[in-house]
């Protein structure tokens, strides 16, 4: 404690600290990407309109998919600050397959759309909304990938409660990709888009 | 993510006493480049960073001086037309990413720590990523020139000209992928440097207790972590439109070319204060020093720190005035613009304050401050010439622009990065450079430079245009342009004799013991170790009372008030022998995973089978650098032919 | 540049380490709470003929609610350090109004 009076730092985890500002720096990366589709939603030049090809309700379905796998996320958390290995243990598998389910639903939508004419190539909106939602999608996969480590290790005995703060971590990453899509869904999908 | 997250403690080794070279050598990992490979020590990657930019420095200064020879007469014929447009362009992009920001990253690496009282930087795997990652991205965009072509679009890389239609070659693929895999460094290091600024800092230091140098290189950090990836977003479009046929910048499709430039200017014109403030730091370092006083206004100085670093957020378009932005838009970024000059003119009356009555000690640092002061203030005045959106009208792609930025980055930084030199030598080799070739090196640089950069004013006025091959006698161009290239080769040998300078100091130290503490009477924290610094850092971390505080411990005041010196730098400074120290241990991954990226670069372009094994070195290392013990319990540290104590000061390196 | 006032920022107290996260039970009612607003989103979908002065704003602010509950409940924003809080709404704010300038710049406003 008397240590701690001439402390000067913030007392915070490094990790978690350096997750935050790398969190606020994916604003500036995400930021970009959807100022570059909403600059080219409306030219879609001759291929489809998003107004004509985006399936809301699937949309929503997988919106919906995404935003439960944050909960399960906190939850595999909470069970592991409790000592609950179990418990932690099913909900980042959970997690993972919600996460799975959504990048499952993005590769549906790609390849409907691409049968319904609307390629990579066809036009700066087709472009820029794949690229958006790729990257996010590309996000998605790396927390699969992260949350299935956390699986593995903690399988194998070494996800223990003193390291929960790894976990928060990595769940910090998949809410970050979480709210991005919340961002996504909204402005992209549910704000009327321009028809052909 | 997480697995490069792991807390970092470890220790390692040194006897680094009477090496005026060789500051480290560590018996258990030999003293050659295996240790060098594997350092995670803040001092050596720093060290790595000055060599492998300065390394830079000379490839960029060669391409310069190319093409003042091709513009010495008219009609030139040293290069064609194509080769110009390589040169330029990758000389523009080296000074830009691959010297100047990294020999700002090697003062930063290196200082920063020592200024705050730490051990070591927050993640010093990490640290060392961001070296590795840099100098693989610096190395696979020179290699372009290898490989056929270099990059030949301009630094500002402008959309659709560097489409492939316009730029069929291979060259902006490098430029593309190259700056991505530098962006990906700077912001590794800009997140590591936040951290540590943030949680490392010794007790009693307090922010506004930091030195003016750590300040700045803070705001710096910010402005990178948010300033890179808008360019990531850039660059991965033309990568897109280039390897994969998107449409970001392809105006038949309907695209608008202005996509690039805002997204370049918005990361652009941050990266502008990225590559100035580091210096405006170095000199506020040095500049007090050698007036023998605090610098003047600390508050304001900070303070005028980050205020250039938030409106440098909000200028972006006056790079644009001429694209077409509307009036309502050039009226904005103009007033914005001018703005600017505010807290930018508060730094500069800021140093001529601390020089002010001042006994001014005119050592080749101080010379170069003050080289800064004054060119920087040149160079800053015809940036105010710009933010006047009809008289830019006038002057854009001419050399007037060429004039106004090299006067404040060549002016500003890279001076600013010299006094550096001069000024920490001793502190990182354990050997003062010579003050003559130090001066003569100073003159020749800046006479050569104002002979170089001065005209350019004149022929940009003249209506002279930037980025042209050649020009046709007849325009009054020749004399000047031939007094141009006759000073960039001052400059040149300038440089040269600072490289012989370090020759020369280092032959004359050989078999010396290292220069005594405190050689500059200087006031911060990175001092108080001695020369140079021992491996780790500190022997005992330095309660701070004070702004200066290494300074407080040589000054008090006499019954009268008067200053007077209470006690001798020997008394103050620590002698580097604590041997009870943990520091981290090296590591083989940050080296791995940064090689595993020039792999997916040539992939993109040539094959993208290549990919494949460098993706799988990248995930391997990955997952090798979460699970590699953290800490090697068998390994020594402290000095290596002393007794092997352990434990001790574990803390002081783990935080929390 | 969002910690210029850090100073303020004590090292971590007792209690601080032990600072009680929310039951479950309670990550479950915000989930709930998700849920629902989502729906409602989605509800305006069928409302076709509903004016794009009130749609957007609702829309909007929907969203908002959302993406605050999320970083203030699952990314514990709420009870964890300001500092952290203050990276994140840094980035944010910074990435609105850079961009949103931008978009005007393109007269996205008007042009859609």
């Amino acid at each position: 404690m008397t240590e701690n009076e001439h402390s000067v730092g913030t007392g915070l985890s490094n990790n978690k600290l350096l997750m935050w500002v790398f969190l606020g720096s994916e604003c500036l990366l995400f930021g970009g990407l959807i100022s570059t589709y909403l600059i080219y939603r409306s030219r879609f030049a001759d291929g489809p309109a998003p107004g004509d090809i985006f399936d809301i309700p699937f949309t929503s379905v997988s919106s919906f998919v995404l935003l439960m796998s944050s909960l399960t996320m906190v939850l595999a958390l909470s069970a592991l600050q409790r000592g609950d290995y179990r418990n932690n243990r099913l909900w980042l598998l959970t997690t993972a397959l919600l996460g799975a389910l959504f990048i499952g639903g993005q590769v549906y939508e790609f390849t409907t759309f691409l049968r319904e004419g609307l390629g990579y190539t066809t036009s700066p909106f087709s472009s820029a909304f794949f690229t958006l939602t790729g990257f996010h999608g590309v996000h998605v996969s790396i927390g699969i990938v992260m949350l299935m480590s956390l699986y593995v290790s903690s399988m194998r005995g070494n996800l223990r409660r003193e390291s929960a703060e790894t976990v928060e971590i990595v769940g910090l990453y998949w809410h970050f990709v979480d709210v991005v899509w919340i961002f996504i869904f909204t402005v992209i999908y549910l704000v009327p888009s321009p028809t052909s | 993510m997480t697995q490069t997250l792991e807390p970092e403690v470890g220790e390692m080794s040194k006897d680094q006493k009477h090496q005026p070279l060789g500051v480290y050598t560590r018996p258990k990992g030999g003293n050659g480049w295996r240790d060098w490979v594997t350092t995670v020590d803040h001092k050596k990657i720093g060290i790595l960073y000055g060599a492998a930019a300065l390394f830079f420095f000379l490839i960029g200064g060669i391409e310069a001086l190319l093409i003042r020879l091709q513009l010495a007469t008219p009609d030139g014929t040293v290069l064609g037309a194509d080769m110009y447009n390589q040169m330029f362009t990758m000389h523009g992009v080296t000074m830009v990413f691959l010297v100047i920001m990294p020999l700002a990253a090697a003062f930063a690496n290196y200082l920063l720590p020592l200024q705050i009282g730490a051990r070591d930087v927050a993640f010093p795997r990490l640290n060392a990523l961001s070296f590795w990652i840099f100098l693989a991205g610096g190395l696979f965009l020179n290699t372009a020139w290898i490989f056929g072509d270099a990059p030949d679009g301009g630094w500002f890389g402008y959309a659709p000209n560097t489409g492939i239609v316009f730029s069929p070659g291979n060259g902006m693929d490098f430029y593309a992928i190259g700056l991505q895999i530098t962006g990906i460094a700077s912001l590794i290091s800009a997140m590591n440097l936040i951290v540590t600024v943030l949680n490392m800092r010794a007790p009693g230091m307090t922010l506004f207790k930091m030195p003016v140098f750590t300040w700045m290189i803070l705001v710096v950090q910010f402005l990178l972590a948010f300033a890179v990836p808008v360019i990531t977003v850039a660059l991965f479009l033309l990568m897109f439109d280039r390897n994969f046929g998107s449409h970001f910048f392809n105006p038949e499709m309907g695209a608008d070319p202005l996509l690039w430039q805002h997204l370049f200017w918005i990361f652009g014109h941050p990266e502008v204060y990225i590559l100035i403030l580091p210096s405006f730091g170095i000199i506020s370092e040095v500049i007090p020093t050698f007036s023998r006083k605090p610098i003047f206004g600390y508050p304001f100085m900070v303070f005028s720190g980050i205020a250039i670093g938030f409106m440098g957020w909000g200028v972006w378009a006056h790079h644009m005035f001429v694209s077409g932005i509307g009036p309502i838009s050039v009226a904005a970024f103009s007033l914005s613009t001018m703005f600017i000059a505010v807290p930018t003119g508060v730094k500069i009356l800021n140093w001529m304050a601390t020089m002010w009555g001042g006994k001014i000690l005119f050592n080749t640092p101080m010379l170069f401050a003050a080289g800064v002061v004054s060119m920087f203030t040149i160079g800053g005045l015809s940036g105010v010439t710009h933010s006047v959106a009809p008289a830019d009208t006038q002057q854009t792609d001419t050399y007037y622009i060429v004039a106004h930025f090299h006067y404040v980055i060549f002016g500003g930084a890279l001076l600013g990065i010299f006094a550096g030199f001069y000024f920490w030598w001793p502190k990182v080799f354990g050997y003062l450079l010579g003050e003559k070739l130090g001066k003569l090196n100073f003159w020749l640089m800046i006479i050569g430079f104002n002979l170089t950069f001065g005209p350019m004013h004149i022929l940009g006025l003249q209506g002279m245009s930037r980025r042209i091959h050649s020009y046709s006698p007849g325009f009054g161009f020749e004399f000047w342009n031939l007094v141009e290239t006759v000073g960039s080769f001052i400059i040149g040998i300038g440089v040269l004799l600072f490289l012989i300078n370090i020759y020369t100091s280092a032959k004359k130290a050989k078999g010396q013991p290292p220069v005594g503490p405190d050689p500059w009477d200087a006031r911060s924290l990175e001092w108080i170790t001695p020369n140079p610094t021992p491996v780790h850092n500190f022997d005992e971390v330095p309660v701070v009372e004070e702004l200066d505080e290494f300074w407080h411990r040589k000054y008090g005041k006499d019954e009268n008030g008067k200053v007077i010196r209470v006690a001798s730098a020997e008394e103050v400074c620590q002698d580097g022998s604590a041997t009870d120290v943990h520091l981290p241990s090296p590591s083989y991954w940050p080296l791995v995973l940064a090689l595993g990226f020039p792999f997916i670069g040539y992939g993109l372009i040539y094959n993208l089978w290549f990919c494949v094994p460098g993706g799988i070195m990248i995930l391997m290392s990955i997952y090798a650098w979460a699970f590699e013990p953290p800490d090697d319990p068998e390994e020594g540290h402290g000095e290596e032919q002393h007794e092997n104590t352990l434990d001790g000061e574990t803390e002081e390196v783990s935080v929390d | 540049m969002t910690n210029t006032d850090n100073e303020k920022i004590e090292s971590p107290s007792d209690a601080e380490e032990e600072h009680e996260h929310p039951s479950d039970r309670k990550y479950i009612q915000i989930a709930i709470i998700l849920g629902v607003i989502t729906a409602l989103e989605v509800a305006t979908y069928f409302f076709e003929d509903m004016p794009g002065e009130i749609l957007i704003p609702l829309l909007m602010v929907m969203m908002v609610i959302k993406f605050f509950y999320v970083a203030a409940w699952f990314m514990h924003l709420r009870f964890d350090s300001q500092v952290f809080t203050k990276f994140f709404v840094g980035g944010l704010v910074l990435a609105t109004v850079v961009y949103v300038i931008a978009l005007t710049m393109f007269e996205f406003w008007n042009k859609g």
